[in-house]
């Protein structure tokens, strides 16, 4: 019985490291051969080690516009989205209110739907008010599409969180506003943070709602994606691992910060206040995939 | 500051806060899905212009001229779902229940795959099944493929390459449904002389349904409409509903028919979902009783 479990748990680690290798084998790729120094356009066959690419990252300006365009885009699409899903989020769970199952179901119906639909109806509109696609018609679609996100991890956060703490602070004499900045806020902060995190990184990656309406304004997706039939340049693999490495270092950083939060309100309160569990960045999609899963 | 009763802005807040959020879902998603509706039922040509016709016709060639694309989305979708679902179960399971102190590191390994760009790791996977590629050499080698056999460009790598990238979404919502099992319920279980599998079959997995419906939507829901896979890793006979969706609408101008298409697509996943929830429903009703 016991070796029997021996030999189903080996099997199970064995399965879980080919399926994480799976996920993997195509990044490692596309770290490798930032550093291939291939001869002419295609980038496609191993011809060396070379740190060329790496020495002149942004030679490339079309490839940088793009990057940058991106960042913009994703910068901008994270503040609109936050701020209007956090509030969506906050009356959906600590309000009763009239029509709230109907708003639930629609907040919900954005995530139902393929991008393809979604990215063709809004070009679709903007044809028909003769709206010119570009920049800001991107971050109005990535917004549309990433708040039901932020709803969705907001939510779950603010679900796992004890209402008693927000009546003892009123009923302490703090007024509305104060409680909500001093003790919502500070609780449903890494909720927040995981929705800003996750609607950052939808927007950033982005491809098929983009596609549509971005009239002649290119991202980083848009550029490697039109580059595939010339050869996607090195450059775009030196950017990629960048912008991966600059992820992992905000993560780190995070997880420190938490941790030092944690410490100090155990200092700070003698070990009686727990503010819920920890929320570190790479939280995003479990409580994402939670709230769904509850759905 | 406004002086309101504290019960009028209680009333009144909850509809201050989804204001805007709401305005700008209806204005740039419900809005454009009406108008969607009615751009299907224009005719007209590029040049000069649409006007609505009420031309229901559209649907009906739509069907017709595009089935098959449909039967790919479908199908490519479907396997890919259940091929998710297959590699994710025993990994969701090994996190939840096995990892120990690895079980933060892992999600973090299966969640690190969505900040690189999606359409460069399906790039670099159009590199690995390259024809001169090592994969390929190694597999005509074992006798796997013959001489001038192909990996890239077939269904096959299509298949592969949603499976690819829809995986995450397939295994996070696993990995939380098994998490919140109470690890109780499954000791009473064997307790109770019930064998390893069949504690498992009566316990674990109907109560891991949650968790499969979910992933089993975030990958079906977003495969069926992707177009990048069948663009890159295949060719025009594996071609998706979403790149004809794509090329009618960008390249072509046949707004009617692209409109038209996305929403016979938007109908056949809402049908969907509501047939698999029922599906998956009734089985675990009937589980427990």
């Amino acid at each position: 019985m016991l070796r029997n479990d021996r030999v189903r748990n080996g099997m199970l680690g064995v399965w879980s490291t080919l399926a994480l290798l799976y996920l993997f084998i195509p990044i490692f790729i596309v770290i490798l051969y930032s550093f291939n120094d291939n001869k002419g356009r295609f980038n496609f066959t191993w011809q060396g080690f070379t740190f060329k690419h790496w020495a002149h990252p942004f030679a490339n300006s079309d490839l940088t516009t793009a990057l940058t365009n991106s960042l913009i885009i994703a910068l901008a699409t994270t503040i609109i989205a936050v701020a209007l899903g956090t509030f969506m989020a906050l009356a959906l769970v600590r309000y009763g209110f009239r029509g709230k199952g109907v708003t639930d179901m629609f907040v919900f119906l954005p995530l139902a739907t393929p991008e393809v639909v979604l990215g063709a109806a809004l070009l679709g509109m903007f044809l028909t008010a003769h709206i010119d696609t570009g920049m800001v018609t991107i971050i109005i679609a990535h917004v549309m599409f990433t708040v039901s996100y932020v709803v969705v991890t907001v939510r779950a956060r603010l679900e796992g969180m004890d209402r008693h703490i927000e009546e003892a602070a009123m009923d302490l004499g703090a007024a509305e506003w104060t409680t909500f900045r001093k003790v919502t806020l500070p609780m449903i902060a890494p909720g927040v943070a995981a929705a800003a995190l996750l609607a950052a990184a939808i927007s950033v990656d982005d491809y098929v709602v983009t596609s549509f309406n971005a009239g002649s304004t290119q991202t980083f997706p848009l550029y490697i994606f039109g580059a595939t039939r010339q050869g996607v340049p090195a450059e775009v693999n030196v950017l990629a691992t960048m912008l991966l490495l600059a992820v992992l270092v905000l993560m780190g950083l995070n997880v420190l910060l938490q941790r030092h939060l944690a410490r100090r309100d155990r200092i700070a309160t003698g070990g009686g206040f727990d503010g819920g569990p920890d929320a570190d960045e790479e939280e995003a999609p479990f409580e994402l995939a939670e709230a769904t899963a509850r759905g | 500051m406004l002086r309101l009763s504290l019960r009028t802005r209680r009333t009144l807040l909850p509809y201050l806060f989804l204001g805007p959020g709401l305005l700008w879902l209806i204005v740039f998603f419900a809005i454009p899905l009406v108008n969607q509706l009615g751009v299907s039922l224009m005719t007209g040509n590029p040049e000069q212009g649409y006007t609505l016709q009420w031309h229901w016709a559209t649907y009906s060639h739509a069907i017709s001229d595009y089935g098959t694309q449909f039967g790919r989305s479908v199908l490519y979708a479907g396997a890919a779902t259940i091929l998710d679902l297959v590699i994710a179960f025993p990994l969701a399971y090994f996190i939840a229940y096995k990892a120990g102190r690895f079980k933060n590191f892992m999600l973090l390994l299966v969640v690190l795959p969505f900040f690189t760009s999606y359409v460069l790791r399906t790039v670099s996977w159009q590199l690995i099944l390259n024809d001169n590629g090592w994969v390929v050499h190694r597999f005509q080698d074992l006798g796997l493929l013959s001489s001038d056999g192909r990996l890239l460009a077939t269904t096959g790598a299509v298949i592969a390459g949603i499976t690819y990238n829809f995986l995450p979404f397939m295994a996070l919502p696993l990995y939380v449904s098994l998490e919140k099992i109470d690890r109780r319920l499954i000791e009473a279980a064997t307790d109770l002389y019930a064998s390893r599998t069949t504690a498992f079959r009566k316990v674990t997995l109907p109560l891991a349904l949650p968790g499969i419906f979910a992933g089993s939507l975030l990958t079906f829901i977003p495969a069926c409409g992707d177009f990048i896979n069948a663009a890159l890793l295949g060719t025009p006979n594996q071609y998706m509903i979403g790149n004809v969706i794509q090329s009618k609408f960008i390249n072509i101008l046949d707004y009617p028919t692209a409109a038209a298409l996305s929403f016979i697509l938007m109908a056949a996943i809402l049908v969907g979902i509501l047939i698999y929830g029922r599906l998956l429903g009734t089985k675990s009703l009937r589980e427990a009783v």
